[in-house]
């Protein structure tokens, strides 16, 4: 190959690299795993240093739920594994699953515009209240209700070059929408249905029409597996719908399954302030294809540069194809069901908990949904609760103060796991 | 029972099976496939689902979901069977010599990385898990940092970016708050990149607040470092600057770049996403930068997964190493822990710790590399890419502009503008084409600084005759140009699907981003 290029050396095409900045000395690197025999004991020997728990009832973002086995069939199919930025008439397959994606989301929220996935429900959270801002020209932003703080701390990060960020209440549950004052200087409130506590808030249509009655816009932050039951965001008055489809049909992978949704209604003026790219389905020459394109190209910073919204790169398009597996397997009547189990089971679990001495749980009262704070009002706190909880083999939930935790529960738990972790709590909370 | 037809004896040279064609005849699967709505059947289902027989809460008025969402009703055959179609509708690197995807650094990911992350004991991990129980993958997060810090030089990294344009975002914000600790952060505004950096490297800074100043090519195609003098100031926060460039020229003055922005009191932030061909030759300390990052997703050889999910990297010095995103991971002697005490941290910039499959497959390939054979991917991408470019030069109407008699490292944009100004093809419809053999082609990002722009990188992945077949397709389409203009035009003849009458996707009363939106305004 050099003689065909007429190089001497490969050396030869480093020439531009000056000397003074050549590394003179070999990376120092361990030594190459040359064979994958060996690569695959030394995996081996890490990967056994991890324990996935046996009975875990963690959530906060991040959530057990049964993955089908289809989906992963089809997200481990070589040609969606390893495709990448091909143009619609070679990677046909890819912009129809990926549009199918954002169909089988339209159907759940009941909005006519859902983008290709962006990173993470952070990032929807963060873009959809700039989309807000840049949508209204306002400069508050609203944040109502419990929210994760480390959400919250993207959300400031990202938004702060144009926005103030106003946290209303981070811990009260059941917020009361006569309680909060939103002025015409409001670009959105921002709230999440479920909360980060998992309470569905009863006041979420009449903040709705709060925010309104003076022009900003309602941005809904939801579990979208909550949908088959709850009402869609949309129904009750959200300009903007985000969230994470993780729960979807994604493995929690140490919480590397994530990827974020944002939805709208089919407005101009909502549509050209996605960064993220939106298919479209059009007809082709031929009678009866389907074929595929960006919508709006120039909204992109592909197409723009700075001038685009935001900015658009490599995001997590696979999570979304695989979403869509997902939500055509179960169907209307599998994602009712689920919804229901996930309802009833959270609303037992609390009210099991609550009934063991030193333990209660204080939004017992509001219908939450997967995650429920759990107070523990003995002796210990709720950091040593989880070690004794873990040297029985529960996973306990995130320890959120001294005395409180965010447990969850879905429908891979069975009323008997509720069970033994009261009956172990019964030992051990008093 | 015989045959009703009648053999003759049959000569040797009839049995023989003739040589293949110069070209591969190549059609994809077409599978006329419908939506998956028009697949519904009522009354099917996919999946079972737990039921159970505790009561149901009732939820407060207006948040009970009245009518069902619209899903289709499907077997699971049927739904297995709708998206097996389309994944053979989808031309995967796995199917193609796949160099046509310039700046994206298309390789070969090896099968095995992919078995670590489908074990139950990385997908089956919760995050918030005790961290007894996660030693292991909290040693591959601390490790890898490790094998970065040393191919980058910098002192620590940041695994939890989602991207390398998340990424790029982290570093915006690491110079943000750099600035802001000095306190200079309102005077410090302007970011400055080039017109060949990837879009992001100009879209996050302008979303972070910043004035972008973008420094064109000169004759030559280096960014232009008169430019770059009138462009520092007092006002200057960073340079944001890509090395090589999607050009993949590589730029010999980049130390008097940094040079010329750290005397005005700005930072230098490499975007390394061109790295492939200089891994172990060359660093972003070595060359003075206080930030860089990768893409693992790139360099590091973990799939592209249709676009993403990626996983990226942020590289910092010490003095920036108090604002990485919290939190880190670190090592006592006997126990991996995350360190969440940053308070100079820029904070969360990702739910968790990061695209964490995606580490651990950039983790195992590194391994199985070390540093001689990171320098082995490095030398074979960029002959490769010498390689390719001495036989694409030698087609009717194809050019590489700037720099010439200089070499490439790991990419080439070329330009077909004597090809369209003779024939009046264009660039895309030449893609269009070369789709029809079964491999991919793209022209670069927009604007087109360079006419009817090219943009391929063949990485390490492919071999000699890899690169000579991908040669002989653009040779074959370019003739087609000259000789059968009406053979590129009418492209693509053996995918999926026919040209698109795609007007309608930029009209706000056609456009149909979802099947809810199609019905409504297209009946």
């Amino acid at each position: 190959m050099l003689a065909a290029i007429g190089a001497d050396s490969v050396e030869e095409f480093y020439a531009d690299i000056p000397d003074s900045i050549r590394l003179h000395r070999p990376l120092n690197l361990p030594d190459p795993l040359r064979s994958e025999a060996e690569l695959v004991r030394h995996m081996d020997r890490l990967l056994s240093r991890n324990k996935p728990a046996e009975l875990s009832f963690l959530g906060a973002g991040c959530y057990q739920h049964h993955v089908p086995a289809v989906v992963e069939e089809i997200g481990n199919r070589s040609e969606f594994l390893t495709a990448y930025a091909g143009e619609p008439y070679e990677d046909h397959g890819r912009f129809q699953a990926l549009w199918e994606y954002q169909s089988l989301m339209g159907e759940l929220l009941e909005l006519d515009v859902v983008n290709v996935p962006t990173y993470d429900g952070f990032q929807a959270a963060g873009t959809a209240l700039r989309m807000a801002g840049r949508a209204t020209g306002r400069r508050r932003v609203l944040v109502v209700g419990p929210v994760d703080p480390d959400k919250l701390s993207k959300i400031v990060d990202f938004v702060r070059p144009d926005h103030d960020v106003e946290v209303l209440d981070g811990t009260h549950d059941g917020w009361q929408a006569a309680d909060l004052v939103v002025g015409a200087d409001v670009a959105a409130v921002y709230i999440e249905a479920p909360n980060y506590h998992g309470v569905l808030d009863a006041a979420l249509p009449s903040l709705a029409e709060r925010a309104h009655a003076v022009g900003a816009l309602f941005v809904v932050g939801c579990n979208p597996i909550s949908l088959g039951v709850v009402a869609s965001p949309a129904s009750y008055g959200a300009d903007i719908v985000c969230g994470d489809i993780q729960p979807l049909g994604i493995r929690m992978s140490f919480g590397g399954g994530n990827a974020g949704f944002i939805a709208t209604r089919d407005e101009e003026r909502l549509v050209r302030e996605f960064p993220s790219r939106l298919f479209g389905v059009v007809p082709t020459v031929v009678e009866g294809e389907y074929g595929f394109g960006d919508v709006f190209y120039d909204r992109t910073s592909f197409a723009l540069r700075e001038e685009g919204k935001e900015w658009v790169g490599t995001a997590a398009a696979l999570n979304g194809i695989m979403a869509g597996v997902y939500l055509a397997l179960m169907g209307p009547r599998g994602m009712r069901e689920i919804g229901e189990t996930i309802l009833a089971l959270t609303a037992y679990a609390q009210e099991r908990l609550a009934a063991v001495p030193g333990v209660s749980a204080p939004n017992a009262g509001l219908v939450s949904f997967a995650d429920f704070v759990v107070r523990f009002t003995g002796s210990r706190t709720a950091a040593e609760i989880n070690a004794l909880l873990l040297e029985r083999g529960i996973q306990g939930g995130k320890v959120l103060s001294d005395s409180d935790a965010l447990f969850c529960v879905t429908e891979i738990h069975a009323r008997e796991d509720v069970d033994r972790l009261a009956a172990v709590l019964e030992e051990i909370a008093k | 029972m015989s045959s009703s037809v009648s053999h003759g004896p049959v000569s040797p040279a009839d049995a023989r099976v003739a040589p293949k064609p110069g070209l591969r005849r190549f059609h994809q699967a077409r599978w006329d496939e419908p939506l998956i709505f028009e697949l519904t059947s009522p009354g099917e289902r996919g999946v079972g689902v737990p039921v159970t027989s505790l009561p149901v809460p009732s939820l407060p008025a207006g948040l009970a979901r009245v009518a069902a969402p619209g899903l289709p009703e499907m077997s699971q055959p049927h739904v297995l069977r709708h998206y097996m179609r389309l994944s053979q509708e989808t031309l995967g690197v796995d199917l193609n010599v796949d160099v046509g995807q310039g700046t994206c650094t298309m390789k070969y990911s090896p099968k095995v990385n992919d078995s670590f992350v489908r074990d139950a004991r990385i997908a089956e991990l919760h995050p918030l898990q005790d961290e007894g129980s996660v030693q292991g993958v909290l040693e591959i997060l601390y490790r890898l940092e490790g094998l970065l810090k040393e191919i980058s030089g910098m002192d620590r990294v940041s695994l939890q970016p989602a991207s390398g344009s998340s990424a790029i975002y982290a570093n915006v914000s690491m110079i943000r708050a750099y600035h802001a600790s000095r306190g200079d952060g309102e005077l410090r505004d302007e970011i400055i990149t080039t017109q060949f950096s990837h879009p992001t490297n100009a879209a996050a800074p302008k979303t972070a607040g910043y004035r972008v100043i973008t420094l064109m090519p000169d004759a030559d195609g280096y960014p232009d470092i008169e430019a770059l003098r009138a462009a520092v100031g007092p006002r200057t926060a960073a340079l944001l600057i890509t090395n090589p460039e999607d050009t993949g020229i590589f730029n010999p003055r980049i130390e008097e770049f940094v040079r010329l922005v750290h005397e005005v009191g700005g930072l230098c932030c490499y975007d390394q996403a061109n790295a492939n061909g200089i891994l172990g030759i060359t660093r972003a300390r070595d060359a003075g930068f206080d930030l860089c990052h990768f893409n693992l997703h790139k360099t590091f050889s973990t799939p592209h997964m249709c676009g993403g999910p990626a996983a990226g990297a942020s590289a910092v010095t010490s003095a920036l190493a108090p604002f990485l995103p919290r939190p880190t991971v670190e090592f006592d002697g006997s126990r991996y822990f995350f360190d969440d005490d940053r308070p100079e941290s820029i904070g969360k910039i990702r739910p968790f710790y990061g695209v964490v499959p995606n580490l651990v497959r950039a983790y195992a390939w590194i391994m199985a590399l070390g540093g001689p054979g990171l320098r082995e991917v490095a030398e074979t991408a960029v002959l490769n890419n010498n390689y390719l470019i001495s036989k694409v030069l030698e087609i009717k109407g194809v050019s590489l502009p700037y720099a010439q008699g200089r070499r490439r490292v790991e990419q080439a944009r070329y330009s077909w503008e004597k090809l369209n100004a003779d024939t009046g093809v264009h660039s895309e419809e030449i893609g269009y084409r070369v789709a029809d053999f079964g491999t991919h082609y793209w022209t670069s990002h927009h604007p087109y600084l360079v006419p009817e722009p090219m943009t391929l990188e063949p990485t390490e992945s492919y071999s000699q005759a890899d690169l000579d077949e991908y040669a002989a397709i653009l040779a074959e389409v370019a003739r087609e140009a000259y000789e059968e203009p009406e053979a590129v035009r009418g492209a693509p003849h053996n995918g999926p699907i026919h040209r698109m009458r795609d007007a309608s996707l930029e009209d706000p009363g056609t456009w149909a981003v979802t099947w809810r939106a199609y019905r409504r305004k297209v009946g």
